[in-house]
């Protein structure tokens, strides 16, 4: 009965995405470096995706349509990269000086 | 509470609107009444989680925006017809242009693809629905409350006016202070997340429901441009969504976003909205891709040429299309490099373009050409497409393009492309899967006469905005002198408006002509076509496939007929199909709600309206629907009545 009402595993995963985003709120509250403040985001943020994967979308179950999942989540990475660093380029690296 | 927000002056146009709009309400209401048809309306077609019917929906709504988009069109070229028109004001031809473009993307040509892939795509990977029959529905009543919206803010408030871009800083609140571009965030904004909900949808039907044996390189060309053109709405359309927010926020809570001061940045909403615009073209485009495939196998008597490049030229154009977007603002400031950049990629897209244009031709070459009606508008769009191809590479060129941009050229070049790249090929696509559908096809000699009004037509309407626009002649200008010259090729213009128009008429009659007149098709199969939709009986039994179907080849339904490879061989049993629900309507009307009373800033009542779309939704969730069966021996028996045998 405490199993199905406490599934640790998912319980866990909750704690564990609510500890992620505090420690990621400690980028605003505590006086660090640029680069601290970036390296803090990038790992809690991979963290956090891949838990929510793994964890709560159940990526690693099915096995037929592995291959599909990944495809598509590495589609979604491009797309998103191009969309962040192409801005980037636009805007910042390549606008006219 | 202040209702002089709500109107709108001045024009008798408008007013001529709203008596037409108000007519058409009670005509309806009276006409469903007096027939008795409100339960038939709510059981039939409102609660329906069936995909052929929601198909159906979304065409006809698309077929109805249409024509309210093409009465926008006629406006502009009747304005624009000589020097110095007095027709439209300026502000009321911003109005026109804004709407025309919003309607004709998102109101018409998507669900008119949507309606099309929601009827065809489970017939032809052989599935008796799609993955989320009710989630479908949500979609569909989504995208139909934001059309209404949209639809309403011409007699109510106003409509948007900045364009269908809606740049800023024009679309910001300092600047168009109406609630037009409220309604442009919100309207866009719950269609979008009934599109984003469909590309979900559609993705796991193809990925999870083919016909055992169906492998991937096995699927039929139209289902392979739908997989793509899903994959790229799911991964596009988050941009608008995030992009619409934004907006919102800036228009109604005084966020400052995109504005010019505080930190704001103006330019980031063109990027934005472009992110997601540029591949918004192949959402629509793909899918015309795939259906003029079909279509060309099917009436070239062969199978199509080129299978596995076909394939890999629609995934290269869909990756290609997240890295240009730069190219639709190449004069707005950013340096040499980045130009040069986003010029180079724009280019590389007519490469898999050309290829797929080379496939279509040899697939033609040495076939058996039969020229119905749905071929006519396919090979009248590979030598129209090509053009605006051309045009669009000679767009491509940065330098090139201080010259042309904002021109009448640009406006013929995407005309050139999304006419016959998306309209031409959803009125093809109609033309060939009416039979399917409805169990007869239209009559073709009155879908040749409309062809040819609408081909001519429309070259006559925007060859001469090519001439214009090299003249010098700016998009989106309400009036001219007459020193400038543009008079007579304007009026050539208008000329050829009117004639696609009476190519228009002369379809929508030959959809009531052959409903009274055409004779019924009991094969199933009227065209002697290749893929499995036209396996089954016309018009569809609700449960699709009697059995479903073994598939072994890539043209399983051609090689079944030539080869006598038997594609169902299962005994029919009991089938089990999902239950209709009413609340997929009940939330598209309360979104509509929400949406309005947000576009107005109504806060109580928009506050409610939130509350309510939270209750919908938590009953949908907790709603036990274990759907039901349809008997065996009811499943044999409307076979045999489909087959015009006597039971």
């Amino acid at each position: 009965m405490m199993k199905q009402l406490f599934p640790i595993r998912h319980v866990m995963g909750y704690i564990a995405s609510l500890v992620l985003s505090a420690a990621a709120l400690a980028v605003i509250y505590l006086d660090l470096s640029k680069t601290v403040d970036i390296i803090i985001l990038t790992v809690t943020a991979i963290i956090q995706a891949s838990l929510q994967l793994f964890v709560f979308m159940h990526i690693g179950e099915s096995a037929d349509t592995k291959k599909e999942l990944y495809i598509n989540i590495a589609y979604a990475l491009f797309v998103g990269l191009v969309t962040i660093f192409g801005t980037l380029f636009i805007f910042l690296w390549g606008w006219y000086a | 509470m202040d209702l002089e927000k709500f109107k709108v002056h001045g024009e008798p146009l408008i007013y001529g609107a709203m008596i037409s709009i108000a007519l058409a309400t009670i005509g309806i209401i009276v006409g469903l009444t007096v027939f008795k048809k409100w339960g038939y309306l709510w059981r039939e077609w409102l609660t329906t989680v069936d995909h052929k019917r929601i198909g159906v929906m979304y065409i006809l709504a698309a077929l109805l925006m249409l024509f309210r988009g093409g009465i926008d069109a006629i406006m502009m070229r009747l304005q624009t017809a000589a020097p110095d028109m007095k027709f439209l004001d300026a502000q009321h031809y911003n109005e026109v242009f804004t709407t025309h473009g919003l309607i004709m993307i998102l109101f018409m040509a998507m669900p008119f693809i949507i309606g099309l892939m929601n009827v065809i795509i489970p017939l032809q990977i052989g599935a008796r629905d799609v993955a989320f029959p009710r989630l479908n529905a949500v979609s569909f009543w989504l995208f139909f409350f934001g059309a209404m919206l949209l639809n309403i803010s011409f007699v109510i408030g106003g409509s948007p006016d900045a364009g269908w871009s809606a740049y800023f800083p024009l679309a910001s609140i300092e600047f168009s202070p109406t609630v037009g571009n409220n309604y442009y965030s919100l309207a866009l904004q719950i269609s979008g997340i009934g599109t984003l909900i469909t590309g979900i949808n559609f993705i796991v039907t193809i990925l999870k429901m083919r016909a055992p044996g169906m492998k991937l390189m096995k699927m039929p060309m139209f289902t392979w441009s739908v997989l793509i053109t899903n994959i790229i709405i799911v991964f596009a359309f988050p941009v608008l969504t995030v992009a619409l927010a934004l907006m919102m926020f800036d228009r109604l809570f005084g966020s400052q976003f995109f504005t010019m001061a505080n930190g704001g940045m103006d330019m980031l909403w063109a990027n934005l909205f472009w992110v997601w615009g540029h591949p918004e073209v192949y959402i629509v485009v793909l899918p015309a891709f795939g259906i003029y495939s079909e279509i060309i196998a099917t009436f070239s008597k062969k199978n199509l040429y080129g299978y596995t490049s076909m394939v890999f030229s629609m995934l290269i154009i869909s990756l290609l299309s997240f890295l240009v977007w730069a190219h639709h603002f190449y004069t707005m400031g950013q340096g040499v490099m980045v130009n040069s950049f986003f010029s180079i990629t724009t280019m590389a897209i007519a490469v898999p373009t050309g290829v797929k244009i080379f496939n279509w031709l040899f697939t033609l070459r040495k076939g058996r050409i039969t020229f119905t009606t749905p071929m006519l508008y396919t090979l009248a769009f590979i030598p129209i497409f090509t053009i605006g191809g051309v045009t669009g590479v000679m767009l491509a060129m940065a330098s090139a393009d201080y010259q042309y941009h904002n021109t009448m050229f640009l406006v013929a070049h995407f005309h050139y492309v999304l006419i016959p790249g998306a309209v031409f090929a959803v009125i093809a696509g109609f033309h060939y899967w009416f039979p399917k559908v409805f169990g007869f096809r239209l009559n073709e000699r009155l879908g040749k006469h409309a062809f040819w009004w609408i081909i001519i037509s429309f070259n006559v309407t925007f060859f001469p905005l090519f001439l214009l626009g090299l003249m010098g002649m700016t998009r989106r200008m309400y009036t001219y002198s007459e020193e400038t010259g543009f008079g007579p090729l304007n009026m050539l213009s208008f000329a050829g408006a009117l004639g696609l128009a009476i190519g228009f008429v002369i379809l929508v009659y030959n959809i009531y002509w052959s409903t009274r007149y055409e004779p019924r098709d009991t094969t199933g199969d009227p065209w002697d076509a290749r893929t499995l939709e036209w396996a089954t009986n016309s018009p569809i039994p609700a449960y699709n496939f009697a059995v479903v179907p073994k598939v072994q080849t890539r043209d399983a339904l051609w090689s079944a007929k030539q080869d006598n490879i038997p594609l169902f061989t299962e005994e029919i049993t009991k089938i089990h199909m999902p239950s209709n629900t009413g609340k997929p309507f009940i939330l598209g009307v309360v979104f509509f709600f929400f949406g309005f009373f947000l576009v107005f800033s109504m806060w109580i009542p928009a506050i409610v309206a939130g509350v309510g779309i939270i209750l919908v939704m938590a009953a949908m969730s907790f709603d036990r629907d274990h759907g039901f069966y349809i008997p065996a021996k009811e499943v044999i028996a409307t076979e045999k009545k489909l087959r015009g045998e006597t039971v």
